[in-house]
């Protein structure tokens, strides 16, 4: 694989990631438990789907073949996203959708911080505007761990199944392959593993005040980053995309 | 032919589409404005939040204002780095904001925001300092929903990034 390959590659999954959680979270709009939170997801997925569109309209530049943020998003098929399972999984109650964000927000924080001195200046310069918003998610989300985990019998419960529902899927943040490999050769990517401490030192922080407990590592799904999907991904891109399949070369 | 000066006037007139109050110039996302041979004018803006759907509004409002003006031709390009700031606010800007009913940022220097800490923000209607935050997350993408606990109003609060 070319270098360029993998750099498309890259971009791409940390593309993905985004777009889908995005994709989910805008899901909640109208239908927040109470408005101020309705409002927090949606500007959530607004800041996500800002991080995707910069990286999607990167990724498509250095392909070279002429696609676009919006050709990368609506005409690829569910086997070409990248995107890890985590981010597909459904909203479910309150506690699944905050635990699902944390989870993402305690890695994407590092991830970005240490993307600033990536050797690629795109990639820095996206994780430059990024690193402010990370920061905010994970104050806001690790809030809602802890109010939950801490709160009430039903509200710990909860939190506590959704956080043993969603552990399977935490592998995959950390995996490495060849593509990985190159990019962190490159000075492209940073160290994944140094990215696992500071997510994993993170989360014991949030559960300990939450007093909720870190399932074991078990069995950890994979494929997401292959286009392996669950059942959900073919309903998330059949929503996001039958505009633009229906209508194709339709703009807003 | 045109002059930069012309055009840092005309930008005057562009406001931010969801705060009216202040312009682009005043809110700092205006990195340079070169002027062609040709005539052509390049703005070079850069995006306040990663996802602000403010942001291609604000340049097809500079394309407008400056080509209703009479510049022949005129480009806004987008440039990520160095990432924009609240600082980048004027104090003009921040004075507006205050104005209209919004809490105006704090320095991201301050300690307190370097350390994540809570903001002391002052009530843009009385001034108290007795104020809480009821979201982190607010009407834009760059505001937290604040209430005073003095004269009991709701306000917004432009984040500090």
């Amino acid at each position: 694989m070319s270098q360029n390959n993998a750099l498309f590659t890259y971009t791409l999954r940390l593309a993905d990631d985004l777009l889908i959680l995005s994709q989910r979270l805008g899901e909640w709009c109208g239908h927040g438990p109470i408005l101020e939170e309705d409002i927090a997801l949606t500007n959530r997925a607004l800041d996500h789907l800002g991080e995707a569109r910069n990286l999607l309209t990167y990724a498509g530049q250095v392909e070279g073949k002429g696609r676009s943020e919006d050709n990368l998003a609506y005409l690829r098929m569910e086997r070409q996203f990248t995107n890890v399972k985590l981010m597909e999984q459904p909203n479910g109650d309150y506690a699944h959708t905050m635990v699902r964000s944390f989870l993402f927000d305690a890695y994407h924080l590092p991830l970005m911080q240490a993307l600033l001195k990536s050797s690629d200046e795109q990639l820095a310069a996206i994780a430059g505007k990024a690193v402010k918003e990370a920061t905010y998610h994970l104050r806001a989300s690790s809030e809602w761990i802890i109010r939950f985990g801490d709160g009430t019998e039903e509200s710990h419960q909860r939190a506590q199944t959704a956080l043993d529902d969603l552990w399977t899927y935490t592998g995959e943040l950390f995996e490495i392959d060849p593509v990985l490999e190159e990019m962190t050769k490159a000075g492209i990517a940073p160290d994944i593993t140094a990215i696992k401490e500071s997510w994993s030192k993170t989360v014991d922080q949030v559960l300990a005040e939450a007093t909720l407990k870190r399932p074991a590592d078990a069995f950890m799904m994979t494929g997401g980053r292959k286009g392996l999907h669950s059942e959900h991904m073919g309903f998330i891109l059949a929503e996001m995309q039958h505009v633009t399949r229906a209508y194709p070369g339709v703009e807003w | 032919m045109i002059t930069q000066h012309r055009i840092l006037e005309l930008l005057d007139y562009v406001k931010d589409p969801e705060i009216p109050a202040i312009n682009v110039l005043e809110l700092g996302v205006v990195r340079s404005v070169e002027v062609e041979e040709s005539g052509k004018a390049i703005i070079t803006i850069t995006p306040t939040y990663t996802g602000c759907p403010a942001m291609d509004v604000m340049a097809a409002d500079i394309k407008k204002e400056l080509l209703e003006a009479g510049v022949p031709e005129v480009e806004v390009k987008m440039t990520l780095s160095p990432a924009w700031t609240t600082d980048w606010i004027t104090e003009e800007g921040k004075r507006k904001l205050k104005e209209y009913g919004i809490a105006p940022p704090e320095k991201s220097a301050d300690i307190r925001a370097l350390k994540g800490e809570q903001p002391v923000v002052q009530c843009p209607q009385c001034n108290s300092k007795n104020t809480v935050m009821l979201s982190l997350f607010g009407s834009t993408a760059c505001k937290a929903l604040w209430k005073c606990q003095d004269c009991l109003e709701p306000f917004d609060q432009f984040k500090c990034l």
